[in-house]
C-alpha cells in the first residue's frame, strides 16, 4: 500500500548541544558540519532512506534555521516525496494551548496526528547527533520476531566508559529486564545508542499517560522506558556491531573527523553500498598546487591548496596559501588561511579567515584540547591562539594581546 | 525578456571519434566532473533561462542519464525545464529513407514543431563543444536593442597561437557590429573573428528561414542562411572576450584539459561571481589522501582515493591511485581505478578502466595514449 506506511521516523532534532559551544551558538547540533561536506543529520537520514524508510518527521526547536534550509524538500536524501517524504515539524500552536518540546517524549506526543497520517504499525524515534551507518530495516524485522513492544538499539563498550551511558541489563535471549541511565558500577556493557522502535499502539498508550504526569520530565531515558520495564512489557535489546559515535562534544566531534583518515579509515564514506548523502552545492574540483603537500587527510571539491595539509579534515571552499600549515584539524567550508598561518589540533568553523602568520591551537602536542574557532571570523594577522580555547568572537583575541 | 534555449547535442561528435564512440559530444566528460554540455546549460540557466530543448541524434543514453529531470541545473519544473528532442520521423513517410539530419540546419527543421510551439521572443542556440562561462544575458540585451534579427557570438583568434577548428565561420561585421559576410576558414588564413556556434535569434526569424529552407532544399545553415541574408536581415555580432575552449579531436582534449592548471584558465571557467557551472551531483566522498600521497599541480574531483604520486593531472570522480603508482600528466575519468606500481605518462583513461598492478604507458604531448572505456590493461 502505497498511502499507509508500515514504519514512521521520528527524528529529534531540536537538542541545543551546549557541549559543543561556539559551534552551536546560532546552529542547531544536527546541523553542525562533518567530514568536509556533510552535516551530523546526514548520517541519520541516508540511514533511513537506504533502509527504505521513506517518511521521516524531524523535530526541531533550537536554532533551526540553517536545518530548515538544510533539509528543505528532502530532495538530496530523495525524501521530497508526493506522500511522505520529510517534514520538518517545529512546536505548534494547538487548540489546547501552545508549548515547547517539553522533553523527548513530549516531542513525539504533540505529534501524534502526524504519525497517525500515515497509520503506521511502528514508530522509529531516532536523535540526529549520532555519526554512524546502521540498516533500520534489520533492527525492525528483529522487533517483529520477537514480537516486542519496545526494540532498543545497543552497542558493547568498554566496562570502564559504561558509565556514560544508558546500560541495558538483558537476559539470553535479549530481553531487558534493567535500565540504568549512566550507572556507577554498571553490572553490563550494553550501551543504549537513543534508537528505539515502538509499536505505535504501544507508544501512543505511554505517551498519553506520561502527558497526564506532571512531575514527569517526558523524557524517553527517564519516564517511558522504566515506565514500560515496570509493566513488564516485551522491551527487547537488539545489537549493534560497527563503527557508532556520540558526536556531542568538542572531543568526540574532532574525533569523528579524524576517524576519516588513516590507512584504512574506520569510517568509511567510499562505501557505495551505503551511501552518505548531503545537500551541497556544486563546486569546481580540487586544486592541488606545485608548492602543495597533502598527507593522510581529507579534501572536497572547491579546496585550492597551496601550503601543507596533514591529517586534517577539510570542508568545500576551503582556501591554504603558500606557507601555510595545517595539521590535525577539522576546517570547515570557505575557510581561508593565509600564508604563514599555522592551526594545529583546532575546529575552524565556516566562513572564517585566518590571518597571515597567525598560530591557532596546540604549539606541538595537544596538552588539553581542541581549540575551536566560531564562523564567520576575522582572526587578524599574527595572533596568537593556543591550547584548548575557544574562540567566539575576534574581541576574545584582542583582549589577549593587550594582556 | 522571455528567452528559450535550443543545444545541438551531436554536433561535431566526428572530431572526437574516440570519446564519442559511446556518447554524445554533449556528453563527453571534462574538467574532473563536468559533462561538455554542463557549461551550454549552466550558462543558458545563469542568464535565466529556465525552458531547454536539446536536440538529440544517436547514442543519447549517456546524456539522458546525465540530464535525469534537470534538478541539478534547476531545470526540473511543471511548465519550461529540460526537453529532450530526440530525432523525429514521420512514420508513414519515407522520403527521407529513414535518414538522421546531417547539419545544423536540418537538425533546425527536425524540431520546428517545439520552436512553434514555444512562446519565448528569442532562442539561443549553443553547441557543446565549445566550452566557456559567458553573461549570456548582456548578449540578449545587445540582441534586443539592436532589434536584431539574429546575434553571433563571436571569439578572436590569432592564427598559430589559438586552434582554429577547420570548419569555422570567419564573420566579418562593419563598425556598427552589423554582420556584413560568414565565410568557411581556410588553412592559413589570417583571420580575427570566428563564430562560437552560439547565437540569439528571434524565434520568428527562425521559423521563417526555417520554412524557407524546407521549400528550398537548404541545408546549411551558415551557408543559406545567414550568408544569403547578411546586409538584409539584422544580423550582428557580440565578440565575446573571455576563456573559449574549442575541442577539436583527441589531441585538442588533452591540450585543453591540462590548460585547467592554469589558473588564468580555471579561475575564467570555474570562479566567475554569480555564475557557477552546475553538473549532476554524485554524492562522492570527499577525496582522501594517505600518508604516502604526493599530488602536486593536479585538479581533482570528490570520490578519489590517492595513495601515490600524481603530478600535472587531472582525475574524475572515484578515481583510484594505488601505492607506489606515478601519474604524470594524464587525464584520468571516471572511476579509473590503478594498482600499485602502476607508472602512467600522458595517458587518457577513459571511465572505469582498470590499470593492473606494475603496468606501465606512456603516450606523448603530442599524442595522448587513449584506454577506451571499461578496458582492462
Amino acid at each position: 500500500m502505497f498511502r499507509k506506511k508500515e514504519c514512521v521516523a521520528m527524528l529529534l532534532a531540536g537538542g541545543q548541544g551546549s557541549r559543543l559551544y561556539a559551534l552551536t551558538e546560532k546552529n542547531a547540533k544536527p546541523a553542525v558540519s562533518f567530514g568536509g561536506k556533510y552535516r551530523i543529520i546526514d548520517f541519520t537520514l541516508s540511514n533511513c532512506v537506504n533502509s527504505g524508510f521513506d517518511t521521516v518527521g524531524v523535530l526541531t526547536q533550537y536554532q533551526p534555521l540553517v536545518l530548515n534550509d538544510y533539509i528543505g524538500n528532502g530532495l538530496p536524501w530523495d525524501l521530497d516525496r508526493s506522500w511522505g517524504g520529510v517534514k520538518i515539524l517545529p512546536p505548534y500552536q494547538g487548540k489546547k494551548g501552545a508549548d515547547w518540546y517539553k522533553g523527548t517524549a513530549n516531542a513525539i506526543y504533540q505529534n501524534m496526528q502526524f504519525i497517525d497520517r500515515y497509520d503506521p504499525e511502528y514508530v522509529l524515534i531516532l536523535s540526529g547527533d549520532h555519526i554512524y551507518k546502521m540498516d533500520y530495516a534489520k533492527m525492525l524485522d528483529y522487533h517483529k520476531k520477537m514480537n516486542a513492544d519496545c526494540t532498543i538499539a545497543v552497542i558493547d563498550v568498554p566496562l570502564k566508559e559504561a558509565s556514560r551511558f544508558g546500560i541495558m541489563s538483558t537476559e539470553e535471549d535479549g530481553k531487558i529486564y534493567k535500565f540504568a541511565e549512566k550507572p556507577k558500577n554498571p553490572d553490563s556493557t550494553k550501551a543504549s545508542m537513543g534508537i528505539y522502535i515502538f509499536s505505535k499502539d504501544v507508544l501512543f498508550r505511554y505517551l498519553n499517560a506520561d502527558a497526564q504526569d506532571p512531575e514527569s520530565s517526558n523524557d524517553f531515558g527517564k519516564n517511558i522506558i522504566p515506565a514500560m520495564l515496570a509493566a513488564k512489557e516485551r522491551m527487547y535489546a537488539y545489537p549493534f556491531s560497527g563503527y557508532w559515535k556520540d558526536v556531542g562534544t568538542i572531543s568526540s566531534l574532532w574525533e569523528a573527523n579524524m576517524d576519516l583518515l588513516g590507512e584504512i579509515p574506520s569510517l568509511d564514506l567510499h562505501d557505495e553500498e551505503w551511501r552518505i548523502y548531503s545537500r551541497h552545492e556544486s563546486h569546481a574540483p580540487q586544486f592541488v598546487g606545485s608548492s602543495a603537500v597533502v598527507n593522510n587527510s581529507s579534501i572536497t571539491e572547491g579546496c585550492e591548496i597551496y601550503g601543507t595539509v596533514r591529517n586534517s579534515v577539510l570542508g568545500a571552499g576551503v582556501c591554504i596559501k603558500e606557507g601555510a600549515v595545517v595539521s590535525n584539524s577539522v576546517i570547515m567550508d570557505n575557510v581561508t588561511v593565509e600564508t604563514g598561518a599555522k592551526i594545529n589540533y583546532s575546529i575552524v568553523d565556516e566562513e572564517t579567515t585566518v590571518g597571515a602568520y597567525a598560530s591557532i591551537g596546540a604549539v606541538q602536542k595537544k596538552a588539553k584540547g581542541i581549540t575551536v574557532i566560531a564562523a564567520g571570523l576575522d582572526i587578524p594577522e599574527h595572533s596568537v591562539i593556543g591550547d584548548n580555547e575557544m574562540i567566539s568572537e575576534v574581541a576574545q583575541i584582542q583582549t589577549k594581546e593587550e594582556m | 525578456m522571455e528567452v528559450a534555449g535550443l543545444i545541438f547535442s551531436n554536433i561535431h561528435d566526428s572530431s572526437i571519434s574516440e570519446l564519442t564512440n559511446i556518447r554524445t559530444m554533449a556528453s563527453v566528460p571534462f574538467g574532473c566532473r563536468y559533462r561538455l554540455i554542463d557549461f551550454a546549460l549552466s550558462n543558458m540557466v545563469n542568464s535565466g533561462i529556465t525552458k531547454i530543448g536539446i536536440i538529440t541524434h544517436n547514442n543519447y543514453q549517456s546524456l539522458m542519464d546525465h540530464l535525469g529531470t534537470g534538478k541539478d541545473w534547476d531545470l526540473a519544473r511543471r511548465s519550461g525545464g529540460i526537453k529532450i528532442l530526440p530525432p523525429f520521423f514521420n512514420t508513414y513517410d519515407n522520403s527521407n529513407g529513414g535518414r538522421l539530419y546531417t547539419s545544423r540546419l536540418e537538425a533546425l527543421m527536425g524540431v520546428s514543431s517545439f520552436i512553434s510551439r514555444c512562446s519565448e521572443d528569442h532562442l539561443v542556440l549553443s553547441d557543446c563543444d565549445g566550452i566557456c562561462n559567458i553573461d549570456l544575458s548582456d548578449a540578449i540585451d545587445q540582441h534586443v536593442k539592436n532589434n536584431a534579427d539574429l546575434t553571433i557570438i563571436t571569439r578572436k583568434v590569432t592564427v598559430g597561437i589559438d586552434d582554429i577548428p577547420e570548419r569555422s565561420k570567419v564573420i566579418t561585421a562593419n563598425e556598427s557590429g552589423r554582420v556584413t559576410d560568414v565565410t568557411n576558414y581556410m588553412k592559413g588564413e589570417e583571420v580575427k573573428e570566428i563564430s562560437t556556434n552560439i547565437m540569439i535569434v528571434s524565434r520568428m526569424f527562425l521559423l521563417n528561414a526555417i520554412g524557407d529552407a524546407g521549400a528550398h532544399g537548404y541545408s546549411d545553415f551558415y551557408r543559406d542562411i545567414v550568408a544569403k541574408r547578411a546586409g538584409k536581415a539584422r544580423i550582428f555580432r557580440y565578440l565575446y572576450e573571455g576563456i573559449f575552449i574549442q575541442i577539436t579531436s583527441l589531441e585538442s582534449y588533452f591540450a585543453n584539459s591540462m590548460k585547467l592548471l592554469s589558473p588564468e584558465v580555471r579561475n575564467g571557467l570555474f570562479d566567475v561571481k554569480h555564475r557557477p557551472i552546475y553538473t549532476k551531483l554524485r554524492n562522492s566522498a570527499p577525496t582522501r589522501y594517505t600518508e604516502d600521497a604526493q599530488v602536486r599541480n593536479s585538479y581533482v574531483a570528490d570520490g578519489c582515493v590517492i595513495e601515490g604520486v600524481v603530478e600535472n593531472s587531472i582525475l574524475f570522480r572515484g578515481v583510484q591511485v594505488g601505492k607506489g603508482t606515478v601519474v604524470k600528466n594524464c587525464v584520468l575519468l571516471q572511476d579509473t581505478f590503478t594498482g600499485n606500481n602502476v607508472n602512467l605518462n600522458c595517458v587518457i583513461a577513459d571511465k572505469n578502466v582498470v590499470i593492473r598492478d606494475g603496468r606501465m604507458l606512456s603516450g606523448h604531448e603530442s599524442m595522448p595514449f587513449f584506454i577506451p572505456k571499461g578496458s582492462m590493461v
